[in-house]
Order: structure tokens, then C-alpha cells, then sequence
């Protein structure tokens, strides 16, 4: 019995953990966009280097 | 793909939405000040896709002082910040040479009602769901302890779980408390009543039983009955929210802003709205008017198509009036604004717009009609059971808990999400094939329509003139030659027959002639029958003649042809039972024409848009529920009328406000549109059936007393997701009409 003393503050905490992540997730706008969201990962931000002389003169 | 390949395609890569071609307005009276930083707010039409993100947000940046260029693809919003002294233009240029829609928003993009009240529809969710959870934990013990756990230990985990759920109920229930008390003061009730009450007395009677040391605590069904009525809620939020961003389509045209001379000749841009009657106007070629005005000096091409119907050009000169909407093609042209903007005949058309949206919105939707129908049952059937088994010699403590176990168990949560589910499935299945959805009620009154009218120009045709016979190919190549070096739609039409080329020597344009240019060291002319000198009496507009050296003049003739997949359309529509007529503000023997070449019987050509809405509410009243199509300005007003409406996706900011449905990919949308709103009717249905059907199993049972929090708690749940599972299959059906 002593064990549900702990065990269920714990369950409880981390359902409010997550509950805490998900309001602040909301709050922030993370899910005003979900579309471009879903893209964005899709967007490769590389370009190739420019040919530029600093490069080579860093070697 | 390179990002230089990338740049070559006009708009969305992946085709979603068509390649936008009208100039943008300049937006330099929007921009907003802040902190020595110029901000801009940016409403982009056609971007549907990754690849649109990086490519519109790139291209701002790579203008010199650009901060920050960040787009929201579910909304369309585009903000810019910078520093120093770039202006607005190269900003709009730069997004609009990529083939993508631009407005300027006034206010910013900042959050709107909808989206505010969406949050906090999804916060309210996420409060619920974590209540849910947890109690569903501590109720779990309960029940797997039933007969060994002490009554202490019981009392333990129902006090916690009344713990969660308190803070829970009052946080998450408030949308529906709120809606109940507004309209609970006027006397009436709707499906917020009954769930505010499950709610309230549920919990009210778990806490008494839980000082009692009751077995049966309800805290786990209260919470679970607001977390799938949220669940519903947040997805109706979500699709009304997307269609009020489409609405906003019609503000942007009147966002638009003018190029106003000063009487020293200065010219300034600003609000379309600022624009009074009198005031000298310029018109940039590539330009939309956007007040209705009268030229004063220039000659040039217009392009009526959007307003009239009529594809082919006409010439504008002095003294001639241009309506709002006309899109000015070759030569910059002044005059005098003739009304102001809210006079003008867009502000006409927007009338029309509210009239017939007005009367659309006393269409009453399939789930407002079963909620009308079981709320009064629920509530009469707890109290049955109440009084009954009170009757029945109970104890009322006994009593009270069978009611509430009624009005928890009957409570509509499989009914809240009927609707919302399927018209979310539905609209992502149309979204994936092209067409987009503007409202959720939209697909209930497409399946119901029974009788279409088309609109001609740009909706059974190309919208473009395209040359008509065939004429020699040394003949086209030559003449492209100077086609080549102008912006006239015949121009373009003859260079699109022709291919690639190269452009003939020292093209000049004579605006409202023709061209002049020397081709292999003769001199050639292209352009009216006057400009070459040849001899014809009737003077027709849709043809060119090309004249080389002293030759005899050679003539082009144009059409504006069928689109390929309508005569294909027309027939499915025909065998599916549907009647047809087409309504066209375009010449009587064009329309005839097409008409005759489709198979449909019933045309009227030279129609106003008021005679369209006159001919839609002819219809209506004979009983016919109407599906309108159309694009033009001109369609507007009966849009907004008929029983439902779709436009193609190239059409004008304000018919695309105006309808439910806008498509993509071809005419050939048409029938998968109809098919899938048909489909999601009969899916409704079949849920509201399903909901009645789980409501008479479910209140003998709690009528009986056997609906324990368990058997509740399975029985709500069951319900949800066999609701959600059936629009699944939306997904997977046939497109069969």
C-alpha cells in the first residue's frame, strides 16, 4: 500500500510534465502552421559554397 | 531538382495549384513602421507545397536589408521584416515572377479570432486529454480492485480523481458552459445544455458518493464526455477556420492599391479605397483596375474576360469606360476614376455576394437537424428514469445516479463527431486530388444539387484564344517572328502555336494596329486587316493578318477552344442524371457554338451578372437545386446564390470567395467532387444512424441500472471511434457518380 504513496504522485508528475510541454507548445504557435510544419522538413536549407577565394586561402 | 530548374516552373511545382499571372500591385502603402524596422504582411495565393516555402522565402531574402521572410502555408501569410531603403516593389516582383498570387493584408497577420479561438479549443483538448488519462488510471485500479480493495483505499484514489477532474471540468468545459447560459437566458437550448448538465451533475453526484464512500464514482465519464465533445470541436473549428482564410480572398481585392498622379504628374501609390470619383488613375500595362474609370490619354489592349466573359482583347482609347476588373495588356494608359471604389462595380458584385450569402446561410446543416431531434429526447429519458425508478420505491440517492448514468451514457458524443470527422476526411481526400474545400457544410448541398450551370469562358474553355486553322509553318514562323516582341493575347496564342523562334529585326508595336518589323531584310507587318491594307469588309476581332514585303496579306484566325476534358465531363454529368444549361456573358454565336459541340441544349449568351442571378433564382424557384460553376467577375453574384458552387482555381479573388469549392487539374474534377460529396453525405448518415442505433441499446441498459462507470466509460468510447473509423473509409471508396 506504502508504494502507491509514491508511485502514484510519479504517474501523476510526468502526465503533468507532459501536459506542461504541450500548453507551451500550443502557446508558442507550434501548431498555427502544422501544413508548412510538415513541410519545412522537406526544405534543404544547403546551398553549394561559392567559389570564393577566402576558402582557399584559408588552406 | 536544382534550385535553378526549381525557379523555371511558374508557380507550385507540384501543380496543386495553377501558375498566377497578373502583375501584383504595388504594396509600398501597407508597409508598416516599427522600431526603424519596414514590415509587410503578404497574402500569397498558390503555394501548397515545401518546395513554395523555400523558394518564396528565399527569394525575399536574397533581397539586400531582408531580415526575416517567413511563410504560413496553412494560411497563406507571408511577414517581411528590413532594414534600409529597399522599397515594397522588388519584394512583390520577386514573388510574383516566381508565378504566385500577392496582396497586401492590412492589419498584419496577426492572429485572427478564429485562430485564437482554435488555441484554445486545442489547449481545453489537451487539459481534457491528460484529465482523462489519469483518471482513467486511478478508475482502472478501482474496477480491477472491485470486492478485494478496502473502502479507504477506494475513497483515496475517487477523492484524487476528483482532484484531476475539478480543475479539469472548470477549465475545459468552459466553451460549453458558456454557449449553454447564452442561450439558456433566451429561453431556448442546444447540444450544449444536455452535455453542460452530464457534466455538472455527474461530477456533483461522484463527489457526494465519494464522501459517502460510494462504490460508483462518474469523475473518468465527465471528463471523457468533454474530451471527445472537444475532439469534435476542434476539428469543426479548424475547417470553418480554413474557409474563413479563403473569405479573406475578396477583402484582398479591395486591399489593392491604385496609382494615383498628382496634377503635377507625380505618381503615388495608394489604398484602393482612398481613391475618389475624379481623380487621374494610371494604369500600368499588366495592371488590374480596381475602380471603375475612363480613359483620359494612352491606346492600348484590355483584356474584358474576367468581367464580360468575352476572351478576345479589346482596344482602349480615349473616352472609353474600363470596370473594375479589366486587366490592362500592352500600353500604360490614364484616366479618371468614374466611382469610387465602394461604388464601383466590384462593390456591386460584393453586394450580390452578401444577398446570396445571406440566404445560403439559412441552409440547415444535418447535424444541426439531429441535434434538434435528440436533445429533447436525452433529457426526457433521465428524467424518466429518475421519476420512474423513484416510483419504483428507490432510494433517491439510488434514483439520482441511474439518471445521471442515462444522461452521461446518451450524451452525443459519437453524434459531435458524426460531422466533423467526415468532412475532415473528406476534405483531405479532395485536398490530395486538387480541389479545395471552403466550408464543411459545403459538401452536404453539392451532393444534394441536382441541375448545373456553367459558365463559358474560362470554365469550358481555355479562357485564351488559340489559333484555329492551319495556315503553312514557314507562313506561322515567319509571323511569330514579330508575335514574338508582344504581350497581345493573339500574339502569345500565335507564338504557342509556332515553338521557339527567333524575334525579327526592329519590332515596333502600334497599339490598337499591329506590329511592324523586317524579317530577312522585308519589311513585314502583323496586327488588324486596316494595318495591313487588306481589303475585307467585316472587321473581326478574333483574327490576325500577317503581310510580307508586297505580298497579299494572310489572315489568322483565332478560337477560343473547348478544354479537352469537358466534353468528357459533360457526358458523366449527363448519365449521372444531371440537368445542364450554359450562361455566358460572351457573343451569342460563340456560345452557341459550344453549346452545340458539348451536347447542351439550354444557353444563354450576352447575360449581365444580374440576369444570371435573375436566371438562378428562376430556377430555385422551380424547385431546382443549383450547382453553379463559373470563374468570371461576372459569376460572382450567382455563386454566392446557387445551392452550391465551385470554380476553377485560376479564377478571381472575389468567385473564389464566392464559392464552396475551388478545383484544380481540369474540368474532370468536376465529377470526383460531386462523387466524394455524395459519399460523405451517405457516410453522415450512415453515423447519425449509427448514433440513433447505439442510443437504443444504451438507454435500456442504463434505464436498468446496469451502466456502471466502466460499462459507460467503453460504451462512450466504442461509440467514438467506430463513428471516426466509418468516415475513414471515405478515403478508400470509388470515385463512382
Amino acid at each position: 500500500m506504502a508504494g502507491l504513496l509514491f508511485l502514484i504522485p510519479i504517474a501523476l508528475g510526468m502526465g503533468l510534465i507532459g501536459l506542461i510541454a504541450f500548453l507551451w507548445a500550443a502557446r508558442s504557435g507550434q501548431f498555427d502552421d502544422p501544413d508548412g510544419a510538415a513541410n519545412r522538413i522537406l526544405v534543404d536549407e544547403d546551398r553549394p559554397l561559392p567559389p570564393s577565394e577566402s576558402r582557399d586561402s584559408g588552406e | 531538382m536544382t534550385q535553378a530548374e526549381n525557379n523555371l516552373v511558374a508557380g507550385c511545382p507540384t501543380g496543386l495549384a495553377p501558375p498566377e499571372t497578373t502583375s501584383a500591385p504595388d504594396p509600398s502603402a501597407f508597409v508598416r513602421r516599427v522600431n526603424g524596422q519596414s514590415r509587410l504582411s503578404l497574402t500569397i495565393r498558390g503555394a501548397k507545397c515545401g518546395a513554395c516555402i523555400s523558394r518564396i522565402e528565399s527569394a525575399v531574402k536574397a533581397l539586400p536589408g531582408v531580415e526575416t521572410a517567413r511563410l504560413n502555408l496553412s494560411t497563406g501569410g507571408l511577414e517581411v521584416a528590413w532594414h534600409g531603403g529597399l522599397t515594397a516593389i522588388p519584394i512583390v516582383q520577386a514573388i510574383s515572377s516566381l508565378g504566385y498570387g500577392v496582396a497586401p493584408q492590412d492589419q498584419g497577420n496577426a492572429i485572427t479570432d478564429e485562430q485564437r479561438e482554435e488555441r484554445s479549443l486545442l489547449i481545453a483538448l489537451g487539459v481534457a486529454g491528460f484529465a482523462t488519462a489519469n483518471i482513467m488510471l486511478l478508475s482502472v485500479s478501482v474496477w480491477a480492485g472491485n470486492g478485494e480493495m478496502g473502502e479507504s483505499t477506494r475513497m483515496m484514489l475517487h477523492g484524487l480523481s476528483g482532484l484531476i477532474a475539478f480543475p479539469a471540468i472548470l477549465f475545459s468545459g468552459r466553451v460549453f458552459f458558456r454557449s449553454a447560459w447564452k442561450v439558456l437566458k433566451h429561453g431556448h437550448a442546444n447540444m450544449d445544455v444536455p452535455i453542460s448538465l452530464a457534466v455538472i451533475i455527474a461530477f456533483c453526484v461522484s463527489v457526494s458518493e465519494t464522501l459517502r464512500g460510494g462504490e460508483h464514482a462518474y469523475f473518468d465519464a465527465s471528463v471523457m464526455l468533454l474530451f471527445f465533445l472537444l475532439i469534435g470541436r476542434f476539428l469543426d473549428a479548424r475547417v470553418r477556420r480554413k474557409a474563413h482564410t479563403s473569405a479573406r480572398d475578396l477583402a484582398a481585392m479591395a486591399r489593392r492599391s491604385v496609382t494615383r498622379l498628382a496634377e503635377n504628374g507625380e505618381a503615388r501609390s495608394v489604398r484602393a479605397s482612398e481613391i475618389q470619383p475624379g481623380d487621374r488613375i494610371l494604369l500600368a500595362p499588366g495592371e488590374q483596375a480596381v475602380v471603375d474609370m475612363q480613359v483620359e490619354t494612352g491606346l492600348s489592349e484590355v483584356d474584358e474576360s474576367l468581367v464580360t466573359g468575352e476572351s478576345v482583347p479589346r482596344t482602349a482609347t480615349q473616352g472609353m469606360n474600363l470596370l473594375a476588373g479589366t486587366i490592362n495588356l500592352s500600353q500604360p494608359l490614364t484616366g479618371r476614376a468614374i466611382a469610387a471604389a465602394s461604388d464601383s462595380l466590384l462593390s456591386d458584385i460584393a453586394r450580390m455576394l452578401d444577398a446570396g450569402e445571406q440566404r445560403r446561410s439559412t441552409y440547415r446543416k444535418i447535424a444541426d437537424r439531429a441535434v434538434s431531434l435528440y436533445v429533447p429526447f436525452v433529457h426526457t429519458s433521465a428524467l424518466l428514469a429518475f421519476i420512474g425508478w423513484l416510483l419504483a420505491g428507490m432510494s433517491a440517492n439510488e434514483a439520482l445516479l441511474i439518471g445521471v448514468s442515462t444522461l452521461i451514457i446518451t450524451c452525443p458524443c459519437a453524434l459531435a463527431l458524426a460531422a466533423p470527422v467526415t468532412q475532415v476526411v473528406a476534405s483531405g481526400r479532395l485536398f490530395r486530388a486538387g480541389t479545395f474545400l471552403k466550408s464543411g457544410d459545403a459538401l452536404e448541398r453539392l451532393a444534394q444539387c441536382n441541375y448545373i450551370i456553367f459558365d463559358k469562358t474560362g470554365t469550358l474553355t481555355f479562357g485564351t484564344p488559340r489559333l484555329a486553322d492551319d495556315v503553312s509553318p514557314d507562313l506561322l514562323a515567319n509571323a511569330a517572328q514579330l508575335a514574338r516582341a508582344s504581350r497581345h493575347p493573339l500574339s502569345r496564342a500565335l507564338v504557342e502555336a509556332a515553338g521557339p523562334g527567333p524575334v525579327a529585326s526592329g519590332v515596333r508595336e502600334f497599339p490598337g494596329l499591329g506590329l511592324e518589323g523586317v524579317i530577312d531584310g522585308v519589311s513585314s507587318r502583323l496586327g488588324s486587316a486596316e494595318w495591313v491594307g487588306a481589303d475585307i469588309d467585316v472587321a473581326s476581332s478574333s483574327s490576325l493578318w500577317f503581310v510580307e514585303g508586297n505580298c497579299a496579306p494572310v489572315r489568322f484566325q483565332f478560337r477560343d477552344h473547348i478544354l479537352d476534358d469537358a466534353t468528357q465531363t459533360i457526358r458523366a454529368l449527363r448519365q449521372a442524371g444531371y440537368g445542364m444549361e450554359i450562361l455566358s456573358g460572351d457573343r451569342a454565336e460563340t456560345v452557341a457554338d459550344v453549346a452545340g459541340k458539348l451536347g447542351v441544349a439550354d444557353w444563354t449568351a450576352k447575360a449581365s451578372p444580374r440576369d444570371k442571378v435573375e436566371r438562378l433564382e428562376a430556377l430555385q424557384a422551380a424547385g431546382h437545386r443549383v450547382l453553379m460553376i463559373g470563374d468570371g467577375l461576372n459569376d460572382a453574384g450567382a455563386l454566392a446564390l446557387a445551392n452550391a458552387s465551385v470554380t476553377p482555381g485560376g479564377a478571381m479573388d472575389v468567385s473564389r470567395s464566392a464559392s464552396d469549392a475551388v478545383y484544380s487539374g481540369g474540368l474532370i474534377a468536376l465529377p470526383r467532387l460531386i462523387a466524394v460529396a455524395k459519399q460523405a453525405r451517405a457516410v453522415m448518415l450512415q453515423n447519425f444512424a449509427f448514433a440513433a442505433a447505439y442510443n437504443l441499446v444504451a438507454v435500456p441498459v442504463a434505464i436498468s441500472g446496469h451502466a456502471t462507470p466502466l460499462v459507460a466509460a467503453i460504451a462512450m468510447s466504442a461509440s467514438s471511434i467506430l463513428v471516426s473509423l466509418n468516415a475513414l473509409r471515405l478515403n478508400t471508396m470509388p470515385e463512382r457518380l
